[in-house]
């Protein structure tokens, strides 16, 4: 009955990424560049246009995808956007007051930070069993806090960052941004993780039904924790990459990135009640957030509008995500009542046939 | 009943056990010897302590003394994982399974076949997944999402479950309650298959026909201690039903004779595509009418749709000759209906909140002085109402959620009955619910239909509609299909009607 050949695997497997909640984003996303390419060819024919047009979303990219990971375990991390900023600072400062430290070293103590302070969130919410949106409230407040007590009125400038690192923000490799390199890379790992590994489609699991994970002896509080520790790490990279990509680095680095995050996430699919999205969604809708940001000045729209642009994107997505999940339901629950309808009719005629 | 040599370990075997929570004693001295290659009934009354025995060989829940030990050994679980490594399966009363992964992955989460760098294998896990439902003979995509599989599919993929953990025990809590009887005898089917492969099965249910049918070897359990263990084929229902409640019921269905009076709710031609049509009905003061039909038929449906929480597309409600307004429960309430939900946990209280007020939640308004409601007049509200159910809890403002689901329905019907209803619906108002509550919840119904309350029973257990019901309808696929007077409405008559094209009208 299922012998699989090439052919309609592949058919399949074309007729699933049309489908895709992804695709939609994706096609909204040519949408948006081709009607700014059309009003203003150097949107994307000119080389300014064109590194813009990758550089801008990626650092957000990197934040989504981590935020996309909680968001898929039923949870939320607010604090994301706090935690860019302070390891922002960081890395700046280490920099600018440790002279010759390699850069290696500096990037792995902003992730290495960024991945503390989502230890914190974890740990609170994990153990503590205290909703992650209240608990993240709260250390949003406090780390930029922290950030804003330790920076005061300090700010670091693109001059006191060694050039070898300022050449990670705007270097490029084969005419691509190193920064789009890395976030693509950053994405390419969490996607197949969430994909491949037991632990990522726990995530999953947990998001979709905690109570009933908890039942399937999965190791739920684990769990939950390592991705609030993957989003704070990802936050911390994206830290580290927001200093070499703008040089200037004062305390309100980052500010307001937690809801652009969520906000990503939730129009590329991740729906915010978890068990539901990718992080190819999450990175696309980063992608559309930013760029339909720039593109509106050229479409004509005025700058006044461009937030309520962005809500109704959201809202619209989570309207098509609703009006998609109630027919799919309905197509789900109707499929299963046409296959039942034929095995009953098969079970008549074989009945007393012996079962195994 | 493979292993016919009685010095051979038992699968299964608990002996003393004993578990408490706080002052509360859910289980004094449990014992249970389930044999390989047997199927074991687990009967009793609803807190006799039968879900936390099933907890505690989960698992789930650690116990306080006793030995629990697997073919001879002894074992010690602390975790759900740690069972289910030593080969012991539940399937739970509702599945739990993951509703936005696939079906595939329901089965194996957690345990899925890897390759290189821990990669899971999706080929050969699909492959599994299938040769499993090959096995058992049914047919379901192993790709689609569990969301909107029947709960007799969900509970297929749960034994799947249990299948490819290679389970040597598998307990089934009342795995029944909500399939049809197409879809019990399937379930029936596999579990005997299982039963002659040698592994050992525990099945609780309420439904003794099911368990005559199905078991060899029956355990009665009460307030949470072990009665006796008899071969089923020796034992009859009237010996179970004693040892259950340990005292004599004379009767199940104690239906008490009413005068009925005028029509006081009358349903015409009430559609709504796809989901019922052209329901008509009339149910008259002081008569209880059934309505019977398999699981997913529409009953449901149709009362919610009558109490106004559903909508519908065409057709009319009224109450005592004054037309309903659609989707309004307010107005419904107001006009003195009421709805027992078949859901009772999420649908029919507050589990959060204290007995006192989930049943004053209905008459709220009337208990309010300038817009507030006192502690002192809900209180005494509630003591009425719960001493008049026999609600057995602590305290009044114990929470809900922490009751027995027999005493949860007490405290649905209380929430009801306080209001006065002209009209009441009660939906599936004994499933889950234990032998001696049961008859409580029948007389109950029985006095409110004496007091001239017309009510609109639906239910899966025939002997329930049959006993209880003065006039039977029988709903098939969203329509009527079925009316019958107490007196011809026979077993075979209602089946009849709920199973086949042709109306019985």
């Amino acid at each position: 009955m299922t012998a699989i050949t090439t052919a309609p695997a592949l058919l399949a497997g074309a007729g699933r990424l049309l489908r895709a909640r992804e695709t939609g984003i994706g096609i909204a996303l040519v949408l948006v560049v081709v009607a700014a390419t059309a009003l203003n060819p150097a949107f994307v024919f000119s080389a300014d246009g064109f590194r813009d047009l990758l550089l801008t979303p990626s650092i957000l990219m990197v934040v989504a995808v981590g935020q996309a990971v909680v968001i898929v375990t039923r949870n939320v991390d607010l604090s994301v956007g706090s935690v860019v900023g302070l390891v922002a600072y960081l890395t700046g400062t280490l920099l600018r007051d440790v002279p010759g430290i390699p850069i290696v070293v500096v990037v792995l103590a902003g992730v290495g930070f960024g991945a503390a302070l989502g230890l914190v969130n974890g740990a609170l919410v994990a153990y503590a069993r205290v909703p992650a949106l209240v608990i993240t409230l709260g250390t949003m407040y406090v780390y930029r806090g922290v950030n804003v007590a330790w920076t005061g009125s300090d700010r670091i400038n693109a001059s006191d960052l060694p050039s070898a690192f300022r050449a990670l923000g705007t270097g490029k490799l084969l005419g691509i941004p190193i920064l789009t390199l890395l976030a693509v890379v950053v994405l390419v790992a969490a996607a197949w993780y969430l994909r491949n590994l037991r632990s990522g489609r726990e995530l999953y699991a947990i998001g979709s039904d905690p109570a009933a994970a908890q039942l399937y002896g999965l190791r739920v509080t684990r769990r939950v924790l390592a991705a609030f520790v993957a989003c704070g790490a990802l936050a911390g990279l994206a830290g580290v990459l927001f200093a070499a990509r703008y040089g200037t680095v004062s305390s309100n680095a980052g500010f307001g990135w937690e809801l652009q995050a969520i906000g990503a996430a939730v129009i590329g699919g991740v729906a915010i009640s978890g068990g539901v999205g990718t992080v190819w969604g999450a990175a696309l809708g980063a992608y559309l957030l930013l760029t339909i940001n720039r593109a509106l000045p050229i479409i004509g729209v005025d700058d006044f509008w461009q937030r309520a642009v962005v809500g109704v994107l959201i809202i619209g997505a989570i309207v098509l995500d609703r009006v998609l999940a109630v027919r799919q339901h309905r197509r789900l629950v109707g499929q299963r009542e046409e296959q039942r309808e034929e095995q009953r009719g098969e079970q008549r005629e074989d009945q007393r046939e012996g079962t195994p | 009943m493979q292993t016919d040599d009685p010095s051979a370990p038992p699968a299964l075997e608990l002996s003393g056990v004993t578990k408490s929570f706080g002052p509360v004693t859910a289980l004094r001295s449990a014992n249970l010897r389930v044999e390989t290659g047997s199927i074991h009934a687990l009967v009793g009354e609803n807190g006799a302590g039968k879900s936390t025995l099933v907890k505690i060989v989960a698992g789930l829940y650690r116990r306080d003394g006793g030995a629990l030990a697997l073919d001879g050994a002894p074992v010690d679980f602390h975790s759900t994982a740690e069972s289910k490594a030593a080969g012991i399966a539940v399937i739970y009363q509702e599945p739990t399974l993951f509703p936005d992964l696939s079906v595939t992955e329901n089965i194996f989460m957690g345990r899925q076949p890897t390759g290189r760098f821990g990669r899971i294998d999706r080929r050969a896990m699909r492959q599994e997944a299938q040769a499993i439902f090959a096995r058992l003979g049914v047919r379901l995509d192993p790709d689609r999402p569990t969301d909107g599989l029947s709960i007799a599919d969900q509970q297929i993929i749960e034994i799947a479950k249990a299948i490819s953990l290679d389970a040597r025990v598998l307990v089934m809590d009342e795995p029944t309650a909500a399939l049809s009887g197409i879809e019990v005898d399937r379930l029936f089917a596999v579990a005997r298959g299982l039963r002659d492969e040698g592994r050992a099965l525990v099945f609780i249910s309420h439904r003794f026909d099911e368990v005559f049918d199905l078991c060899d070897t029956v355990t009665v359990m009460r307030d949470g201690a072990y009665v006796d263990t008899l071969p089923v084929a020796g034992t009859t229902v009237d010996e179970l039903v004693r040892m259950m409640v340990g005292r004599d019921v004379a009767e199940l269905f104690p239906k008490l004779p009413a005068e009925v009076g005028d029509d006081v709710l009358v349903v015409e031609g009430l559609t709504q595509p796809g989901v019922f049509h052209d329901v008509s009905f009339t149910v008259r003061a002081g008569e209880i009418v059934g309505l019977a039909g398999l699981v997913g038929a529409g009953r449901s449906e149709v009362a919610r749709a009558v109490f106004g929480v559903d909508p519908y597309e065409s057709g009319s409600v009224r109450v005592d000759g004054e037309p309903l307004p659609r989707g309004n429960p307010r107005a419904s309430i107001a006009r003195g209906l009421a709805l027992v939900p078949e859901d009772r946990r999420r649908q029919g209280l507050v589990l959060d909140q204290t007995v006192a007020r989930n049943v004053t939640l209905a008459i709220r308004e009337r208990l309010a002085r300038w817009g507030l409601v006192w502690d002192g007049l809900e209180n005494a509200a509630a003591r009425t109402w719960a001493s008049r159910l026999e609600v057995k809890t602590a305290a009044l403002d114990a929470e809900t959620g922490t009751l027995s689901g027999g005493n949860q329905q007490k405290v649905v019907l209380g929430k009801w009955l306080a209001s006065d209803p002209r009209v009441l619906i009660v939906d599936e108002p004994t499933r889950g619910i234990d032998v001696g509550t049961k008859a409580e919840v029948h007389r109950l119904l029985s006095r409110l239909a004496q007091q001239g309350v017309a009510i609109l029973m639906i239910s899966s257990e025939l002997p329930e509609v049959l006993g209880m019901a003065d006039r039977v309808l029988v709903m098939r696929e969203g329509r009527l299909t079925g009316e019958l007077d107490r007196a011809d409405a026979t077993p075979e008559a209602v089946m009849r009607a709920a199973t086949t094209e042709e109306a019985v009208r």
